[in-house]
């Protein structure tokens, strides 16, 4: 990786640091916490269970409010305020600004996920006193939040890279809700014909699979995530994000600065 | 060799949202600035300067011609390395401190780790700024974020500097070091290419300068041969507040300012108004040609524009 690579995401995760974006760890903690008591206080037998399911949902949630806010605005901010311009007017390629940007608010992700998932563990350990094998399996259903908000940071700053901020949250939030049903989109495809078919399976294809990357319920049941769901996951979430991505490098490559 | 050398560049924008129509913001230009001047672009705002150095700077992409820096073409990455560009109305990362703030540039720019915190502390001083570098941006008032900017635009020492209103929002000191700091740039031997529409400034500091207005360029031109056409009147000026009657059947034009008064007249009638005032014992003070300034200049260029307006398509 260039270095100039290194400085564009190095200052982009300082950026939200000093932003205070990490904040939403304190709510996430209180949330977690709150909800390990009471659930310990109500449940019988089935504390681990609502608490993997609340935590992981959380982290996800949380996680993608900030990808999908963060990266409208990587672009089109920089350029609404026009702090591009003393970048791109040094020897800074486009494409290692918007590549710069991604690894940045993949990184502030990736970070906040870790506290975040230290808070479930500890919720964890709160309610059932000690850890079990299969509680390692929340490691994997954390992997695939993250895989997640990869194509989330890609996606987002696809969006910046030629529309407004609103229009861009609009339209993330929007794939983010249609991915998560994604597998139903493509059983209604294969029962579809004619025309509808075609388009449906279009739409399934193009729209990304959020919902092969959500295994928080199977996790939560104990249930084992096969290696090979593991690996196509993260090939898919890898293609899918760098799809996006070189869709915004090339956007952004023939943009005018106005 | 040019510096910089501009060749038929030329910007159309598309505007409207359903029915996009062109707007020309700047004519096919055609402009050469030697190494080692202080050149610089005037005209009006609108006139086109900031397209054109945003041109330059690869931040927008011209509709046809090209451009040379360096004798490199201006889209070649190794050219950035050698410039420095100061936007109008800067504006930069405010969460970081000016420090923060040049390092990073620095590192972007190419600066060995090594040489960039002497580098920053240097330029933070040469700008005015050496007690105020951990102080984060959004303290920063308009005038120090214009230091900040023309710091920033030095810091890696480029060959040529380009400037977008520098001036801009400073006082009348930070002015003056301003205009300091570029005459030292001249010095040092880098060419320095500023737009501006303050027209003082560049009479004081431009070898050269070139008028545009309305997307055309109006004239180039060294500012000592612009400014040293005669209109063929002198001013006169003499001490008191009395003035003969005779005089100002010259035709001259008096006005008395405290306890002197300053008279403008044509050249043909100098010899008889100084006649006049030996034999009314008054006191001449000063004679001197009426030289024309580059505000004259700049106004001359850009009246027959006012017909043609509207460069839009």
């Amino acid at each position: 990786m260039s270095g100039r690579i290194v400085h564009i995401a190095s200052n982009t995760f300082r950026e939200a640091v000093r932003d205070r974006v990490l904040y939403n760890l304190i709510a996430f903690a209180l949330l977690l916490s709150g909800a390990a008591i009471l659930v310990g206080q109500i449940s019988i037998d089935i504390e681990k269970l609502v608490v993997i399911n609340l935590g992981l949902t959380a982290v996800s949630l949380f996680g993608v409010v900030i990808a999908i806010f963060i990266g409208i605005g990587l672009v089109s901010k920089e350029i609404e305020k026009r702090t591009l311009y003393t970048v791109l007017s040094r020897p800074v390629r486009r494409w290692e600004f918007i590549v710069g940007k991604f690894f940045g608010l993949a990184g502030t992700l990736v970070v906040n996920t870790f506290f975040m998932a230290i808070g479930v563990f500890g919720a964890l350990l709160y309610v059932a006193h000690r850890f079990n094998k299969p509680d390692a399996w929340v490691l994997v259903a954390l992997y695939f939040i993250i895989l997640q908000f990869l194509m989330i940071c890609a996606l987002g700053l696809l969006f910046s890279s030629f529309s407004s901020p609103l229009l861009s949250a609009v339209f993330a939030f929007a794939l983010f809700v249609i991915g998560s049903f994604a597998e139903d989109l493509r059983g209604f495809a294969a029962m579809a014909h004619g025309v509808s078919r075609w388009l449906a399976t279009g739409a399934a294809y193009l729209v990304p699979n959020f919902s092969a990357l959500n295994v928080i319920s199977s996790v939560a049941h104990e249930q084992a995530v096969s290696g090979q769901l593991i690996w196509y996951n993260t090939g898919y979430a890898l293609l899918y994000a760098a799809m996006a991505l070189c869709g915004a490098v090339l956007i952004f490559e023939h943009r005018d600065l106005k | 060799m040019a510096a910089i050398e501009i060749i038929g560049l030329e910007k159309t924008y598309s505007v409207g949202f359903w029915r996009k129509r062109p707007k020309r913001a700047l004519l096919p230009l055609q402009l050469a600035v030697e190494e080692g001047e202080i050149f610089g672009f005037l005209g009006p705002n609108g006139a086109g300067k900031t397209t054109t150095l945003k041109l330059l700077m690869g931040l927008v992409f011209p509709t046809s011609g090209s451009a040379r820096i360096l004798g490199m073409e201006w889209s070649d990455p190794r050219v950035k390395a050698q410039i420095g560009f100061l936007p109008e109305q800067p504006y930069f990362y405010d969460y970081l401190t000016a420090r923060e703030l040049l390092e990073y540039y620095a590192q972007l720019s190419g600066v060995p780790a090594k040489d960039r915190r002497p580098r920053v502390e240097a330029v933070l001083h040469r700008v005015g700024l050496p007690d105020v570098g951990g102080v984060q941006l959004r303290k920063f008032s308009k005038g120090m974020l214009q230091r900040v900017g023309i710091a920033q635009a030095i810091l890696h020492e480029p060959r040529v500097v380009f400037l977008d209103e520098p001036m801009s929002g400073l006082d009348p000191m930070g002015r003056r070091e301003v205009r300091d700091l570029m005459e030292q740039l001249k010095h040092e031997g880098k060419t320095v290419f500023f737009s501006t529409h303050i027209l003082a400034d560049a009479e004081a500091l431009c070898d050269r300068v070139a008028i545009i207005h309305l997307g055309e360029l109006r004239g180039v031109g060294v500012v000592a041969d612009l400014t040293s056409s005669v209109h063929g009147r002198v001013e006169m000026v003499w001490q008191g507040t009395v003035v003969p009657l005779s005089i100002r059947a010259l035709g001259a034009e008096c006005h008395v300012t405290g306890d002197t008064v300053r008279a403008v007249l044509a050249e043909e009638n100098q010899d008889a108004a100084i006649e006049t005032l030996r034999r009314e014992h008054l006191r001449l003070i000063s004679v001197i040609p009426v030289r024309a300034s580059l505000e004259d200049y700049f106004v001359q260029k850009l009246k027959p524009e006012e017909k043609m307006a509207g460069v839009t398509a």
